[in-house]
């Protein structure tokens, strides 16, 4: 909102200049967000909070100037003898039957509704200065009539509307609800369709305008107009909201409608434009002013405690500051019995958002300057308490930035194509009821497809190496409504294999393609094993990913019977999808059973006194055969000082033969009591030769 | 002609200090001819053996004929020449890089140090994730613990416990994204995304009794379009203490305080009016401009500041009294707004982020540009 500095000066007299005004204006909340031009055709950029609307035109923020300076504020008054007359006798009611009759058929949404008659004036272009203000402020001058309207809201905030009188069947005002069917077309040439919640105003026969928020197209001033009836209403800011939102119409009217206009106003207001056009366009009043009082403006005294203002503001003003402080905004206090401890105050008509007492302790801190109060430190006696989950959260963080990880956040929503392909089995997606785009249509239903967008943005950008992880929830629909279960995503590419990973880690793609790939994997899969080490040292892995993993290359990892995880490289066709030029590498896992098992902690084990002994076997098995049915069989044949069975080296070639790999085993032997003895470990060894070769290994020599 | 102990007959100080010099003197000539390990061994003995090396020998030919009267001052400069011979003959020379036994493997082995290490990855923090949690740290210090709520919020929370009621122009500053499919439903449980942390401060006073003190850190949306500036997505870290006794004059105190541990111990407040529906009084906080200190301009040749507009001042925060309203709404768990009082606070991480770092774009913080996240490695 745009407001002259130059035009503010006119209601009060101040020695400060533009520079500190704006200065000491923004420190009591009238904010002077920026400035443009010079001079007398300064314009400042203000930022008004929604509750002041009272300040959103010139005389209000020269009543805020005034209370701060502590100097007298001007009053604004129709010159004319006649206006000021007829106004300062009260407000005498157009009962039915007078020479305009106003009949108001909703008092509660239309408590005050008053209005002026102009006989026999012209309509012209605006007087200059007028114009010229107008301008300022980014307003198009129209007539001299129209722009009386628009110059009294930005000098006293208060719209009102002005119609051809000729124009007005029936010659008389009638504020009603629409009624089914009923069409009005506003100011802006849009025929709008009116539905019985709408407020208008009409004459005999037709709706002629829609109440606070643009008046009608049929009755608007034009050339030939040469009687006019000025309104100014007060109307229900929540009836003038919903009409201004039902019709896509948010206009200067309705923003100050909405929030709420100065009771008392009306009469000046209907004035202030009657004069104007007077003054500019010629013509003479007809008879007193109209003001229908449906309904008086309830804005009873507030009760004020000093103690109140003490207990919530600190600090200690007493009654004699607080009541010079009150009295500069306007509010008039009275003391309710002897001591000074309480106030009777009475709140200005321009003030509807002040209402209680904390209302009123804000305007005192206000004024006075937030920057006055002392900064205190309040005591407490309470324990600092830890949410369950947040150090594991902080476990696989710190790890997963060790495995050379970046940390990184997606975008919460995805498609309605990827929901469908991400989500898990069952899983109802949260839709957007006004999403941005498709793109962003619902919300998150798992982090994948955030993982590939962000790894597809450095391929894109021929950034070939990346290792990212997200932590962060995922949304869905729920019984109660909806549940947000938390989830951590790695994912991982590289254009140089043996570079990939794991992270630094040199891998031997000397051995062909396939060999290369089980070192992929492997590499993956130990970061995936390096995170759940943090909860479990026993992790079962099973053959079983969503239908976006490689079928052969992905994996499902269980703790104690329960799936915490799911990794491995992604189907071709959903990288194809995102056009990924490259293998990708994806681990999720499922927060919420992870903080069922807890973070392990870890035990002890001696170290052992006496010294371990190594042997290798080598073997060549067929394909179908695992590394897990190896273990197992060697497990089962119970040699108490096994210490350590794992694979060394692994070799597919054509010299071991398709369908076979060959595979170095090694085996540690160690006792916690003794040295061991050769003919033990010869013993040992046949029997893991045995059970090897049980599952039809050829052990090679 | 190699070096044997001489007799000594004058014990002046100049004499002995001779004496010294020629022996240490003879210990390095030596010294640099030892070519190999037996070279070494001889040399050590020679010098060091208990029997009959020259360390022994000074003992029997220079202090035992030493006058009565200087053989304190003999003794101790013998001390001195002992260790200095020891250190060197067995240490210093010994792992030396002047060793010379292994001077051709040293200059046979030369690496360029100047080659760039190699590095090995190590993953970097999310600038946003790691604001965040500096912020959490310093209220924790504070006595503030973490409290959390759901993303996905009821109109309840969001808007009418927080004083926003149906149909309030105060709803029109935060454009709101809402959840498809609400129509049946209340208007209080209609889902919506929430557009600030702050009905956590709801949740949380539903479930605690005062004295209370949170700190709650979560993701926000709000219908802004993607800019340079603005994203639907971003963060916010929401502050609330309520007590008997807490005052404005507290919550200046306590966001001073934070203030001035986030950045740094001379940065100035300051405090504005603003409006906010479930605080009252309301208050926007500024602290000096972090980056030009507060003058508005940087650098040797007085550029504009850009992250303050030149004002020396950076809006951080929007904060101020709880409003009695809110209260209401969770009277029953002991917050009456007769009896107690509070304050909250809140920021927007992301925000702080781009100023503290000097990012020029907030979507570089959700693209998972490689690029940019290892600059915070």
């Amino acid at each position: 909102m745009k407001l002259s500095p130059q035009w503010i000066r006119d209601y009060v007299d101040l020695s400060v200049d533009d520079r500190r005004l704006a200065e000491d204006l923004t420190n009591v909340g009238i904010a002077v967000e920026g400035v443009s031009g010079s001079g007398s055709d300064t314009v400042w950029e203000m930022e008004i909070g929604t509750n002041r609307p009272d300040a959103m035109n010139h005389y209000g923020v020269a009543r805020e100037a005034a209370a701060v300076y502590d100097a007298p504020l001007k009053e604004v008054a129709a010159k004319s003898p006649l206006l000021a007359t007829n106004a300062r006798n009260g407000a005498p009611s157009a009962e039915p039957g007078a020479a305009f009759p106003i009949v108001v058929e909703e008092p509660n949404l239309c408590p005050r509704f008053s209005a002026r008659v102009i006989r026999g004036t012209g309509i012209k272009p605006p007087p200059e200065k007028i114009a010229h203000r107008l301008q300022l402020l980014d307003q198009r001058p129209i007539s001299n009539a129209v722009d009386a309207t628009n110059y009294v809201l930005w000098e006293i905030g208060k719209p009102t509307h002005v119609y051809d009188m000729d124009l007005l069947e029936g010659g008389k005002i009638i504020v009603r609800k629409a009624r089914a069917g009923e069409v009005l077309k506003t100011l802006d040439g849009v025929e709008r369709k009116l539905t019985t919640e709408d407020l208008v105003v009409c004459d005999a026969k037709k709706p002629v305008g829609l109440a606070g928020v643009m008046g009608g197209y049929d009755t608007m001033i034009t050339e030939k107009t040469r009687n006019i009836v000025i309104e100014s209403a007060w109307w229900d800011p929540g009836t003038v909201r919903k009409m201004s939102r039902r019709h896509g119409l948010h206009t200067d009217a309705s923003h100050r409608f909405e929030r709420g206009a100065d009771f008392e106003s009306t009469i000046l207001s209907c004035d202030l434009v009657a004069q104007m056009i007077l003054d500019s366009g010629g013509g003479e009043l007809q008879g007193d002013v109209l003001d229908v009082v449906s309904k008086k403006m309830d804005q009873a005294p507030v009760l004020l405690h000093v103690s109140e203002v003490r207990r919530i503001l600190g600090g200690n003003l007493d009654a004699g500051q607080i009541y010079r402080l009150l009295k500069r905004l306007g509010f008039t206090m009275i003391p309710e019995g002897q001591d000074d401890a309480r106030f009777w105050v009475n709140i200005p008509s321009w003030r509807l958002d002040v209402e209680r007492e904390i209302d009123v302790i804000e305007e005192i801190a206000r004024l006075h300057g937030y920057d006055k109060f002392s900064n205190t430190l309040p005591a407490y006696s309470g324990a600092v308490v830890e949410l369950p989950h947040m150090p594991i959260d902080a476990a696989l963080r710190k790890r997963a930035l060790a495995l050379g990880y970046n940390e990184a956040l997606s975008l919460t929503f995805i498609s309605h194509a990827d929901a469908e392909r991400f989500s898990a089995a069952g899983a109802k997606v949260l839709e957007l009821e006004n999403p941005q785009s498709e793109e962003a249509s619902v919300m998150r239903t798992s982090l994948v497809p955030g993982m590939l967008d962000m790894l597809a943005w450095n391929l894109n950008r021929d950034v070939a190496e990346a290792r990212l992880f997200e932590i962060g929830s995922v949304y869905e629909s729920a019984a109660e409504g909806r549940v947000e279960p938390r989830r951590v995503c790695l994912g991982a590419t590289s254009d140089w294999v043996k570079n990939a990973l794991p992270a630094g880690g040199a891998l031997d793609v000397s051995k062909g393609e396939q060999a290369a790939a089980v070192e992929t994997f492997r590499g993956f899969k130990g970061d995936v094993e390096n995170l759940l080490a943090l909860f479990a040292n026993e992790v079962k892995y099973e053959r079983e990913t969503a239908e976006y993993f490689h079928p052969g290359r992905s994996a499902r990892a269980l703790v104690n019977g329960a799936v915490v995880a799911q990794f491995g490289q992604v189907h071709p066709e959903a990288t194809g999808a995102r056009k990924l030029r490259q293998e990708v590498f994806l681990a999720e896992f499922d927060l919420e059973q992870l903080y069922r098992i807890g973070l392990r902690l870890p035990g002890f084990a001696p170290l052992g006194k006496y010294p371990a002994v190594v042997r290798d076997f080598s073997f060549v098995f067929g394909d179908e055969v695992s590394f897990e049915q190896m273990q197992s069989a060697v497990l089962a044949a119970a040699v108490a000082e096994l210490r350590e069975f794992k694979p060394a080296e692994i070799f597919r070639g054509a010299s071991i033969g398709a369908g076979k790999y060959s595979i170095l085993l090694r085996v540690k032997f160690q006792s916690e009591e003794r040295t061991l003895r050769e003919d033990e470990i010869a013993q040992w060894s046949g029997a893991i030769v045995a059970a090897l070769t049980g599952l039809g290994g050829l052990q090679r020599t | 002609m190699a070096y044997t102990v001489p007799k000594l007959t004058d014990y002046s100080a100049a004499a002995l200090e001779k004496a010294a010099a020629d022996l240490l003197s003879a210990s390095d000539q030596e010294w640099q001819a030892v070519r190999n390990d037996s070279d070494w061994k001889a040399y050590r003995d020679r010098w060091m053996a208990r029997k009959n090396g020259i360390l022994t020998q000074i003992n029997e030919l220079w202090l035992k004929g030493a006058p009565k009267d200087s053989k304190r001052d003999v003794g101790s400069k013998l001390n001195e020449i002992k260790e200095r011979v020891e250190k060197d003959v067995e240490k210093g020379r010994r792992f030396s890089k002047n060793y010379p036994i292994l001077r051709e493997y040293f200059s046979s082995s030369l690496v360029d140090i100047t080659l760039p290490g190699i590095r090995r990855a190590i993953g970097a923090e999310h600038p946003v994730v790691k604001t965040s949690h500096e912020i959490v740290a310093v209220f924790q210090k504070l006595g503030y613990s973490v409290a959390e709520g759901p993303v996905v919020e009821t109109d309840y929370y969001n808007f009418e416990a927080l004083n926003f009621p149906p149909n309030h122009p105060a709803r029109d500053t935060q454009d709101t994204l809402f959840i498809a499919n609400q129509v049946g439903k209340p208007l209080r449980q209609r889902l919506l995304l929430r557009t600030h942390t702050s009905p956590v401060q709801i949740r949380t006073m539903e479930k605690q009794r005062p004295p209370l003190r949170i700190v709650i850190p979560g993701t926000v949306h709000r219908n802004d379009p993607f800019d340079a500036s603005h994203s639907p997505m971003f963060h916010q870290i929401e502050g609330l203490a309520v007590d008997t006794n807490i005052t404005f004059g507290d919550l200046k105190g306590t966001l001073d305080h934070a203030m001035k541990s986030l950045f740094g111990s001379s940065v100035k407040t300051h405090f504005r009016p603003s409006f906010f529906p479930f605080t009252e009084p309301s208050a926007e906080l500024y602290v000096t401009c972090f980056i030009c200190g507060g003058s508005g301009k940087r650098g040797p040749d007085n550029a504009q500041c850009r992250p303050c507009k030149q004002t020396g001042w950076i809006e951080v925060l929007g904060c101020g009294m709880v409003d009695p309203n809110v209260f209401e709404f969770v009277k029953d768990n002991g917050y009456d707004p007769k009896k107690v009082s509070g304050f909250a606070f809140g920021m927007g991480v992301d925000r702080l982020a781009l100023l503290k770092y000097g990012v020029d774009d907030i979507q570089l913080f959700f693209q998972g540009d490689v690029r940019f996240l290892e600059q915070f490695g």
